[in-house]
């Protein structure tokens, strides 16, 4: 009697800690994605009747503006996602075995501070630096140089994106090497390795956790940011997501919209879904 | 088998007994992790169960303590039966193996936290916990959070934790466990004397032979499941029922042999070589020929030395006992009071205790020596199956 | 490469020189959006005009500027902000806190393909989270106003909406912060608790929500910053209550002046103390 009791009380526990994240989950993530699938599905004939087909997806591949957005973005995130690891991988790397004491905890503040303000002021304060009344161009100009545009340009749109997704990649890069033990290089060198070989063989094998979850947050922030390609971007640097923008907000063709976003989820669903099969990864340990 | 040599329960009145379990079992899965346990425990008693770790002494205690369900059998505490009582409702109060002191919370906090769940009122709360902490030697210490104690003190606050609310049975899960050897010691000794002080009923558990030994006034000892034997420190120590008892508790020497004769309750024992020695044999009666393990404490292993080249002098054998055994000295391990001669018989190698007294010979590696015990004090298990 | 293995001191002069470099382009722009704040001058740009305190506090009825505290249109912004921040934090964190609970302490079947589903949020596009929202409700709204003629106002862009597509992502976030520390939880300390006379309620009060409590302001803090400075997620689904960041926007693409850097001051100011606030607790829970 007192074990039936025993699991009543367990399976009402457990309904009741589930409910909430059910709702959670399905009202919220599940529902709105499942919706947004069935509306890019459909076409409006007129304003209150619509049919099924494929129209909107049509549209993305015979309209060259849509599919050119889409891959250069694609690839912008990609190389903004190597650039950032690659900047960051020596930071993170000094905080994690160089730096002592103090210091270490110093400079990874520094790493996190600009991370307290938002993007839009990140964004901003770029804007102040390179446009051609900005900061960059008045030194210019006092050393006698005409005045430069350094802004709207892709160059400005990955300054500005590296800048946006290096938290993001210095702390799981960090926590990673962190626990790296020192012996294991030393034994790397001790048996003959040089630089290039221990930290091909022995430090990024250890730290492919890190880089893989840095990697993923950075691309995936990247391919979903709007602000900077907006504001830094010049005419031609256009971004995927200002469409998704357009349809909805401007044009209020949710239909287009939502073929659109659907695009992009997959896109990025299926970057990271390389990422974690070509590391052998999984999303539980790299997010979890 | 082993029921035999359990103490028998059902029939005596449960009245005077603090816990009393009948049959308990408890399985996980296919594992019998309780099997069958019956015993119960007189109040103001110091009761222990002594087992190897996974013999399912922690199963035991956390039913006790309502945190298992039995699949079968009865609780009772102070007669009442506690199968349907919530583990925050029992009269019981378990002092944790990693102690589980709220971090949170200082010393006089953690001593009122369960005072505060029985709704003591606050004056009499704060009397309380003057008492208790003054009974466990640490007045004034209320204020402290227990990670600023040291490991002995962090002991006695969660011992005031549970006694502060007179449980009528105090577990205890080898709360010595994370202490080292010399504070183990004291507190042993500690233990002990607050049980006598308090007049609580202990349940104490241990995988720690001298633990169960040095505090107890009945020992459980725990196999697989089941009780071997329940008795006095003293009892298990010096008549042990089963192979297991005696090899588990206090050091035993285990020989093999071969049963040669038997008269009465004794038997002779031929072991490799030419050595035939005697022991008591338990349990029903051994037939010659019989494969049998013989017990043999190191203490109780007399050495004699035999000048060299005279191997075979049977006059050497002293009281004039039938036995003759002669072994080889391998080495000598020096350890105070503890100082040990270790010897081979054929294959098989022995303990023996050095004598204490300045008379003590030294022993050389390589030199022979007879050896004789009392009959008595050996001990062969017939019936067991090795 | 590690301290113990020597290096040419050629490479440890461009491995220094390489972190200043980074350290610089890390501060320079909140150092210039910073500076600027404070310029004498109508445009946040060089020359340099002497410095002021106008961005902050300027009367429009004494001149021609307006500083921030003057300014209704991001005062009110900000107060949008601050309210919707402000139900993100208490809805996610205890969402987070049930989740965490789910995941941590019971065992249930399909409970790692759970796990998986929950952190679904973070790899979806914050733009992707706000639209389908967006999709799912307004279209809803849209179809019970045609059909019954029944208005669900919550359901069309505005500050309920920005509430659901913000609690959408934050969720996952806090309940890894408040998981990561109940993992850590002693369970025999509830145990104890029992022991001594506590009702299951009554244990999971006074010692296993202590115990998370610091997790608890973290993930508070972190939600209420998330919330505060989100824009992607936002810009889909704000009605006509809009909340500051996207006000920022709206400001910065018809040009920028100085309030616009008095603004992120601000703002990173407010963050700051509670970034402070929260790893304050953090240290906490390490004693």
């Amino acid at each position: 009697m007192n074990k039936v009791h025993h699991q009543h009380a367990r399976r009402l526990s457990l309904w009741l800690l589930l409910t909430p994240f059910v709702l959670w989950i399905g009202l919220l993530v599940l529902l709105p994605h499942l919706q947004m699938l069935r509306v890019s599905f459909q076409v409006r004939e007129s304003w209150d009747s619509v049919t099924w087909g494929l129209d909107q997806y049509a549209h993305f591949f015979t309209e060259p503006y849509y599919w050119r957005t889409f891959l250069r973005t694609g690839l912008m995130s990609l190389l903004t996602m190597i650039l950032t690891l690659v900047v960051a991988f020596p930071i993170a790397w000094y905080i994690a075995r160089l730096a002592r004491g103090r210091a270490r905890g110093w400079l990874f503040l520094a790493c996190l501070i600009p991370f307290w303000a938002s993007e839009l002021v990140r964004t901003y304060g770029w804007m102040i630096l390179l446009r051609e009344s900005g900061v960059f161009s008045a030194l210019l100009q006092w050393f006698g140089f005409a005045p430069t545009e350094m802004l709207y340009n892709d160059v400005a749109v990955v300054v500005g994106l590296v800048y946006n997704g290096l938290l993001f990649m210095v702390v799981p890069l960090v926590t990673t090497l962190d626990g790296l033990d020192e012996s294991l290089v030393e034994a790397g060198y001790d048996l003959g390795g040089g630089h290039f070989t221990v930290m091909r063989e022995i430090v990024v094998p250890w730290a492919m956790p890190g880089i893989v979850s840095g990697c993923i947050v950075v691309f995936m922030l990247t391919l979903g940011s709007y602000l900077t390609p907006t504001l830094m971007g010049g005419k031609d640097s256009a971004w995927f997501t200002q469409q998704i923008f357009t349809q909805f907000i401007t044009r209020f063709n949710w239909e287009q919209g939502a073929a659109l976003g659907i695009l992009l989820l997959l896109l990025s669903s299926l970057m990271i879904w390389l990422g974690l099969r070509l590391t052998g990864q999984s999303l539980r340990k790299v997010m979890g | 088998m082993t029921s035999s040599v359990m103490t028998s329960s059902q029939d005596s009145a449960t009245t005077a007994c603090d816990l009393v379990c009948q049959h308990l079992v408890r399985a996980f899965g296919a594992h019998q992790a309780v099997d069958d346990v019956s015993f119960e425990v007189p109040a103001g008693r110091f009761f222990s169960i002594l087992g190897p770790s996974g013999c399912g002494k922690t199963t035991l205690l956390r039913m006790l303590a309502g945190f298992e369900t039995p699949d079968a059998g009865d609780i009772l505490i102070q007669g009442r039966s506690m199968l349907p009582v919530p583990p925050n409702r029992r009269p019981v109060n378990l002092v944790f193996q990693q102690l589980a002191l709220f971090p949170s919370m200082t010393v006089a906090e953690n001593i009122a936290y369960g005072l505060k769940r029985h709704k003591v009122p606050a004056s009499a709360r704060r009397q309380r916990i003057d008492e208790v902490l003054a009974q466990v030697g640490l007045d004034g210490l209320g204020h402290r959070q227990p990670a600023a104690l040291s490991g002995g003190q962090r002991q006695r606050v969660a011992l005031a934790r549970c006694l502060v609310l007179r449980p009528a049975l105090l577990l205890l899960d080898e709360p010595l466990g994370a202490l080292d050897l010399k504070l183990r010691e004291q507190m042993k000794v500690e233990l002990k004397h607050l049980q006598q002080a308090f007049g609580t009923t202990f349940v104490y558990i241990t995988h720690d032979q001298s633990e169960a030994m040095v505090m107890s006034d009945q020992v459980a000892v725990m196999r697989e499941g089941r009780f071997e034997q329940v008795d006095t420190p003293e009892a298990l120590y010096h008549d042990p029922q089963t192979p297991f008892v005696a090899g588990f508790v206090g050091d035993n020497n285990q020989l093999e042999g071969v049963v040669e004769r038997q008269e009465g309750g004794q038997v002779g024992v031929r072991l490799s070589g030419n050595n035939l020695v005697m022991a008591q044999c338990l349990g029903p009666a051994a037939s010659v020929g019989d494969q049998v393990s013989l017990f043999i404490r190191p203490e109780f292993i007399r050495m004699t030395p035999l000048s060299s080249g005279s191997l075979s002098a049977d006059g050497m054998q002293p009281e004039g006992s039938s036995m003759h055994c002669q072994a080889e000295v391998v080495t000598t391990l020096f350890d105070g009071a503890n100082s040990r001669v270790e010897l081979r018989i054929g294959r098989q190698t022995l303990m023996a205790r050095l004598p204490q007294d300045a008379s003590s010979v030294h022993f050389h590696p390589g030199e022979w020596v007879a050896l004789s015990w009392a009959t008595e004090k050996a001990r062969v298990f017939s019936g067991w199956a090795s | 490469m590690i301290r113990s293995v020597p290096h040419s001191p050629w490479f440890n002069r461009i491995y220094g020189l390489y972190l200043v470099i980074f350290f610089v382009y890390l501060a320079l722009p909140l150092l210039m959006t910073v500076v600027f704040a404070f310029n004498d001058s109508p445009f946040p740009s060089l020359p340099w005009q002497g410095f002021t305190l106008d961005w902050f506090v300027a009367d429009p009825a004494d001149g021609t500027r307006t500083g921030l505290l003057h300014d209704q249109g991001l005062l009110s912004a900000l107060g949008n902000s601050a309210m919707i921040a402000l139900w993100v934090t208490l809805l996610s964190v205890v969402l987070g806190t049930v989740n965490a609970v789910l995941f941590e302490r019971l065992q249930f079947r399909g409970k790692e393909l759970l796990y998986l589903v929950m952190l679904l949020p973070l790899v979806i596009p914050g733009v992707i989270l706000g639209v389908s929202i967006l999709v799912f409700y307004s279209g809803l709204a849209n179809h019970v106003s045609n059909q019954w003629g029944i208005e669900l106002d919550m359901f069309r862009p505005s500050m309920s909406l920005v509430v659901m597509g913000q609690v959408s992502f934050i969720t996952t976030l806090s309940t890894l912060v408040i998981a990561a520390r109940l993992r850590k939880f002693d369970p025999h300390l509830e145990e104890a608790a029992l022991n001594l006379g506590a009702t299951p309620w009554v244990a999971w009060f006074t010692v296993t929500l202590p115990w998370l409590r610091p997790a608890l302001m973290g993930a508070a803090a972190m939600a209420f910053l998330m919330s505060f400075e989100n824009f992607n997620t936002t810009v889909m689904l704000t009605g006509s209550d809009t909340p500051l960041t996207v006000a920022l926007f709206n400001r910065l693409r018809e040009g920028s002046t100085p309030v616009l850097n008095a603004v992120a001051l601000f703002l990173m100011v407010a963050s700051a103390l509670l970034a402070l606030v929260a790893t304050r607790g953090d240290k906490n829970a390490e004693a």
